[in-house]
């Protein structure tokens, strides 16, 4: 194997300062993105679950319609297409006077088609809890509201929890699709090392250990967070 | 909103074909590399001995870490410095799909298994059959019986995936779309035309997965 | 009794799950030809006892010796060894994907090496035997209990058995159905069928059994010929256990 080692490469200047800035924009989407998808999938499989037939159309439609194009598609939809089909003004203004564009496209399209995948997670959260659960609350003259706000979420929640997890991390994962349209993420930048340095094994590793680095944390602190809110006698499922 | 001309699609329908050819060909051997190297793996979890189960836990682990583009830039990467000669992209991307699904695959695959009751394990040891003849004729023929709408489901998501080839540039269908809209300044509707695609088929499929899924619950 | 006559023979075996002792010193022998009925409460570790003449549960000591070959030993070929001896389970475990004739020809064909005919051949001839010659076809799932239990017993003498073990053959079985499977285990027996049954029918016992062992905590309590055992039974815990099961 024709190769030149050297692992220094990454700790010099300006490579060092590339990756921690590459890092900083995967974190930022990745949080912007999960706060998206978080409200409003938590939005949506209320919907789902919902009495009123109406709200649960609305939020099936939703699910179906992003769960069924590939995210990258997505991304280019919003990217590409969602400024031409706007009015003139409108279209202008996202085409050059948005800030950061690529950025905000790539948090709001990987925000939207998570918010889908949360959507089912809660339901299946509030499926778990149960219909009884429900019913009980209504028979003490609760609304629909207050048996949700009181009974259904917060333990579907709790029970919801390891899945959730799992899919923030799928959200830090999906960040990299960002590379697509512009945004110089860590793995964009990986390639980016690659191509100025030829010293691509280097900048991979370092790559796949942050990669592989958050989400052992992030999986390693929800099983500590589970264990303390898992409800007394009950066990909690295992990550999905 | 400006005119909208969907006439380059017939006027391209042969790129756009090869296109398609190669999304559902790189699919349908990402899943049958996946599923084989899935179950072997899966196989190797629930063995007794803790280094084989170790390894497999640790691989599937570590896939499951990473995004599936770095996956495939490693293995465009790689394979030509192994293989000592430029390698074509498919080679490399098909073996970064194999290798990333598989990880997904093992673990619907051990729940499968896990799923089948201990009792047909010992009825199949007590008649005298060795543990890999107990596997393959008693206990993976109902795990995966159990288990085809999930694998399917996975099969979805793996041909939602390959149109991450966009960043190598193989042409799949994406790609051969997006040739298309830059050449002839077509970009809202050839997107919009994939996604359709996409839409279509995957929805079809779901609904097909949905309804073996409640012919199996009937079976039962 | 001439030593060959030894079909099973257990000496002085030890297990544990854990901290728990579940088999305590046992020891017994079974001829050729005997039947042998397995009794006691719930947690005896009778089951136990019983899987480990084939091998399915291990022990942390003693020796067990099917026909002269050790079980115990750790170079004994299982596989080969547990093919001689068929076993029937409480949950019947007929393999559902595959039909009642496709069940039994299975070790038959994997095991034995016996070609798709032969087994097929034996298959129906062991069908007639158990009465369910017309269901050669059907899926376990749609046989009843009793149906599928005799099914469990044809696959397990396809297979040519030196001897038959039993666990709790009919123990998920609906009351109306156990005699059609006892049935067929006593043909069995008066066949000359070396048989080891775990079971709380005592009426079979008394019908077929030449020594009933009586067990508890793991331990052998008793180990008599069966009119001896029916008939005055020596230990008090075996008195109270028969005084409560015959009052049925």
């Amino acid at each position: 194997m024709n190769y030149n080692w050297d692992w220094g490469i990454l700790f010099r200047d300006p490579y060092l300062g590339w990756m921690i800035s590459a890092l900083g924009w995967t974190i930022l989407i990745s949080i912007l993105a999960w706060i998206i998808a978080f409200s409003l999938g938590s939005i949506l499989g209320i919907f789902r679950t919902s009495s009123k037939k109406s709200l649960r159309l609305i939020a099936t439609c939703y699910v179906e319609l992003f769960r069924n194009i590939p995210l990258l598609v997505q991304i280019f939809l919003w990217y590409f297409v969602f400024p031409e089909l706007l009015t003139d003004d409108w279209s202008r203004w996202v085409k050059r006077d948005m800030p950061y564009p690529a950025l905000t496209t790539a948090i709001i399209s990987i925000g939207l088609y998570t918010a889908s995948r949360v959507c089912e997670q809660v339901r299946s959260g509030i499926n778990a809890v149960g219909e009884d659960q429900r019913q009980a609350g209504r028979a003490i003259g609760m609304t629909e509201v207050q048996v949700y706000k009181y009974v259904l979420l917060p333990n579907a929640y709790r029970i919801i929890l390891p899945p959730l997890t799992s899919e923030f991390l799928t959200i830090f994962k999906n960040s990299s699709l960002a590379l697509t349209i512009g945004v110089i993420e860590l793995t964009a930048m990986t390639r980016q090392i690659e191509e100025y340095t030829f010293q691509g094994f280097e900048a991979f590793t370092a790559a796949t250990i942050i990669y592989s680095l958050v989400t052992f944390t992030v999986m390693a602190l929800m099983q500590q967070i589970d264990r303390r809110t898992a409800l007394p006698g009950s066990f909690s499922k295992g990550a999905s | 909103m400006f005119e909208l001309d969907f006439s380059v699609i017939p006027a391209n329908s042969s790129l756009l074909w090869e296109g398609i050819k190669m999304t559902f060909l790189l699919t349908g051997l990402a899943i049958v590399g996946g599923i084989i190297l899935g179950t072997f793996l899966a196989l190797l979890r629930i063995a007794k001995i803790p280094v084989l189960s170790q390894f497999s836990a640790a691989y599937v682990n570590f896939f499951r870490s990473l995004p599936l583009i770095l996956v495939i830039f490693w293995l465009f990467f790689l394979v030509p410095l192994i293989v000592g000669r430029p390698v074509g992209a498919f080679s490399s991307v098909l073996v970064a799909f194999i290798l990333f699904e598989a990880a997904y695959y093992s673990e619907i695959i051990r729940a499968g298994i896990n799923s089948v009751r201990l009792g047909q394990l010992a009825a199949a040891r007590a008649m005298g059959l060795t543990y890999i003849q107990s596997m393959r004729y008693v206990i993976l023929p109902q795990a995966f019986r159990a288990m085809t709408p999930i694998l399917l489901t996975q099969a979805i998501i793996l041909f939602q995936d390959t149109s991450l080839v966009y960043v190598v540039g193989l042409r799949d269908f994406l790609v051969s779309a997006e040739i298309v809209a830059n050449r002839d300044q077509r970009l809202v509707e050839m997107f919009l035309f994939v996604a359709l695609v996409y839409f279509v088929f995957c929805f079809a499929a779901s609904l097909g997965v949905k309804y073996l899924q409640k012919r199996i619950n009937n079976e039962l | 009794m001439n030593k060959k006559d030894n079909m099973i023979k257990m000496k002085s075996v030890n297990k544990w799950y854990g901290k728990i002792q579940v088999l305590n010193d046992c020891s017994l022998e079974v001829s050729k030809g005997e039947v042998i009925v397995v009794c006691g409460p719930s947690g005896s570790g009778k089951s136990t006892l019983i899987k480990t003449i084939n091998g399915l549960e291990s022990v942390k000591s003693g020796e067990i010796t099917v026909s002269g070959i050790s079980v115990t030993n750790k170079s004994t070929d299982l596989d080969q060894m547990r093919s001689k001896i068929g076993m029937v389970f409480q949950n019947f475990e007929l393999f559902p994907h595959m039909n009642v004739t496709e069940n039994i020809k299975l070790g038959q064909m994997k095991v034995l090496g016996r070609t798709d005919e032969e087994a097929d051949h034996k298959a129906k001839a062991l069908l007639e035997r158990v009465g369910l010659t017309e269901h050669a076809e059907k899926y376990p799932s749609q046989l009843s209990g009793g149906q599928q239990q005799r099914v469990a017993i044809a696959r397990g003498l396809a297979m040519e058995p030196m001897a038959m073990l039993f666990d709790e053959p009919t123990s998920a079985l609906d009351p109306e159905m156990i005699n059609e499977v006892l049935d067929v285990m006593v043909k069995l027996a008066k066949e000359g069928m070396t048989m080891m049954v775990v079971t709380h029918e005592m009426g079979f016992a008394r019908k077929v059994a030449d020594r009933v062992i009586f067990m508890d905590y793991g331990k052998i309590i008793e180990d008599a010929p069966s009119q001896d055992f029916f008939g005055s039974p020596r230990s008090d815990r075996a008195q109270e256990f028969l005084s409560k099961i015959l009052n049925h």
